[in-house]
């Protein structure tokens, strides 16, 4: 038996066995069956390559890619590794060039990924060089196909086998990226930040909504989200996407005094000397305060009040990954309102408010997990066992279900009779 | 503009004393090494050099420092650590109106509570200071981290 091989102990998903943070076979499978494979990951925004001849490089999974734009303005995504002996093409973050060329042998490539040409290829005074049938198509870079949605950027490397994209974020992750996205947008800068975790555990911590309160007690104490707020979870059919949600200003400070006993005195207590970090500008017709949708395998759009980004998960091996965030705010801000934006930005991120508590989280769980190699299970209950499906409140972690249900159909190794 | 070797000495034990007090654990009193009117941000050195604005903690006063703090001491969960400052000398870049002006480059390690140590983060501090009758204080603070790829996460101050 491979030790890929998963005896779910329950149908529903809601035993997941720790060893799947830590299993070297495990983690190539993903590599190929996930990221190499049907799903379709986030690339980059279209804002970051604006003008032909732009490129940037990114991760899908642990293949490092560039996103690029040709002469015509089309949008390529290739592998960044040269066909020749394997040499990473472009080593800077981005840049704009005619052609790129590997350092190594300086072969080069066009903007869409084709191999063009090579030094000596003839030969000098008819000695050496490649041979005549030699085809540098057959050996240009793997290409994925590229799906522009409103400017997000998306591709897979198997698109015979893929759903096309907007099945695949299903009705709700189409219309939840064109909110984020409704307009043209600035690139306002990037965090980063390396994980000691797998990058399932941030998966799931994204699907996550019963810890949003509890651990990030900046949330409560400060009243920018609590589970008293109206709010839920909401899901595309196949339940591999989830969105956690809420909405400004629908409860009292009663209702959370209540149902945050603990915390209840640091209420009252607890006030910031400046506030402008709380304030919230309703900026999108829906009300919600808070909105983070994530896509299966790598993506997430977050607002948390007025700050607004993109994070990509890139894992790092078995016991590590970096989420990698892009801030941004519409063109047509204005000065005051990119101040804000920034200044929100003190919630999010490596350093978040309300953030921060995220990466110890992870941390301590591989931590703790990594001796398992046998049984030892999370319980994931809260919210239900069985059918996953939308909620209207946030008392559950159902969302996770939906993420092992199909993580395990890619993988290929769904519990007999699993729910999906 | 060359200080003279009071202020040079004055602003290098300030520095000092802005490592000393968040390696200390004395973050309180670290914010009381700032003026009044102040600024502290952390940004990186990636998204410096292509020009982005964007920031990793930005205080544009010293309520917000004092919020970070009070936040940190009573409602975040971090990993718990020591920090450890090493801090390069100060290159003076200009006087404007009693406003000194320099950087200096640092290293930051952590350690954990079981003792393993590990650089957390190397970079340069930009920093505008003044005097209050003789006391120097900071007025501008700008962490331009090299280490744009945060180590877990960023609780307590560079």
């Amino acid at each position: 038996m491979s030790s890929a091989d998963i005896a779910w102990a329950r149908n529903d998903y809601s035993r997941v066995p720790y060893r799947v943070h830590h299993d070297e076979e495990i983690y190539a499978l993903e590599m190929e069956r996930i990221f190499r494979g049907p799903a379709w990951s986030y690339l980059c925004l279209e804002a970051e390559i604006p003008k032909p001849g732009d490129y940037r490089t990114t991760w899908v999974g642990d293949t490092p890619v560039i996103v690029s734009r040709d002469k015509q303005g089309a949008i390529h995504a290739f592998v960044n590794r040269c066909s020749h002996r394997g040499a990473m093409i472009i080593r800077e973050l981005r840049g704009n060039a005619e052609r790129l060329v590997c350092l190594y042998h300086r072969w080069c490539y066009s903007n869409s990924g084709e191999l063009t040409g090579l030094p000596f290829r003839q030969g000098l005074k008819g000695e050496g060089g490649m041979p005549k049938d030699f085809d540098m198509k057959a050996v240009s870079p793997r290409k994925l196909k590229v799906e522009n949605l409103s400017g997000m950027l998306f591709g897979t490397f198997q698109p015979e086998k893929a759903e096309p994209l907007e099945k695949y974020l299903g009705e709700f992750g189409v219309g939840i990226v064109k909110r984020f996205l409704n307009r043209p947008i600035r690139i306002l800068g990037y965090s980063r930040q390396k994980i000691h975790g797998n990058w399932k555990l941030y998966a799931e911590n994204l699907r996550d909504t019963y810890h949003a309160s509890l651990l990030h007690e900046f949330f409560v104490t400060y009243g920018v989200d609590r589970a008293t707020q109206k709010g839920g979870v909401r899901m595309d059919g196949r339940h591999r996407h989830n969105m956690n949600h809420a909405y400004a200003a629908s409860d009292t400070q009663d209702d959370a005094k209540q149902a945050y006993a603990d915390t209840a005195a640091r209420l009252d207590r607890m006030q910031l000397k400046d506030k402008k970090l709380l304030s919230f500008k309703n900026e999108f017709s829906d009300g919600m305060n808070l909105a983070a949708p994530t896509f299966f395998p790598n993506a997430l759009l977050i607002q948390i009040n007025n700050s607004i980004g993109t994070r990509q998960i890139r894992p790092k091996g078995p016991d590590a990954h970096e989420v990698f965030q892009t801030l941004f705010c519409y063109a047509d801000d204005d000065e005051a309102m990119v101040r804000h934006r920034l200044l929100s930005a003190n919630l999010v991120g490596p350093a978040g408010f309300v953030s921060m508590e995220d990466g110890e989280a992870i941390e301590v769980v591989q931590r703790a997990t990594r001796a398992e190699r046998d049984g030892a299970c999370a319980v994931i209950e809260m919210g239900g066992r069985g059918a996953v499906k939308d909620e209207t409140h946030r008392v559950t972690e159902s969302p996770i279900r939906g993420f092992w249900s199909y993580w395990a159909e890619l993988m290929g190794v769904e519990a007999p009779g699993g729910i999906r | 503009m060359s200080p003279s070797p009071e202020t040079r000495n004055a602003l290098t034990a300030l520095m000092a004393e802005y490592g000393m007090t968040i390696d200390e654990d004395r973050l309180e009193d670290w914010v009381e090494l700032f003026d009044e009117r102040c600024d502290y941000r952390v940004v990186t050195r990636e998204n410096v050099e292509q020009g982005l604005p964007n920031v990793l903690m930005w205080c544009d006063n010293k309520d917000m420092l004092r919020d970070r703090i009070d936040s940190y001491r009573n409602v975040n969960e971090y990993n718990p650590h020591y920090d450890r400052h090493v801090l390069g000398p100060l290159r003076f870049t200009s006087e404007d109106a009693g406003v000194w002006s320099f950087d200096l480059s640092y290293s930051l390690f952590q350690t954990t509570l079981e003792g393993e140590s590990r650089l957390f983060s190397v970079g340069r501090y930009a920093v505008e200071a003044v005097f209050r009758k003789d006391k120097p204080l900071l007025r501008s603070v700008r962490v331009i981290a090299d280490t744009g790829q945060i180590p877990s996460l960023l609780a307590t101050p560079i």
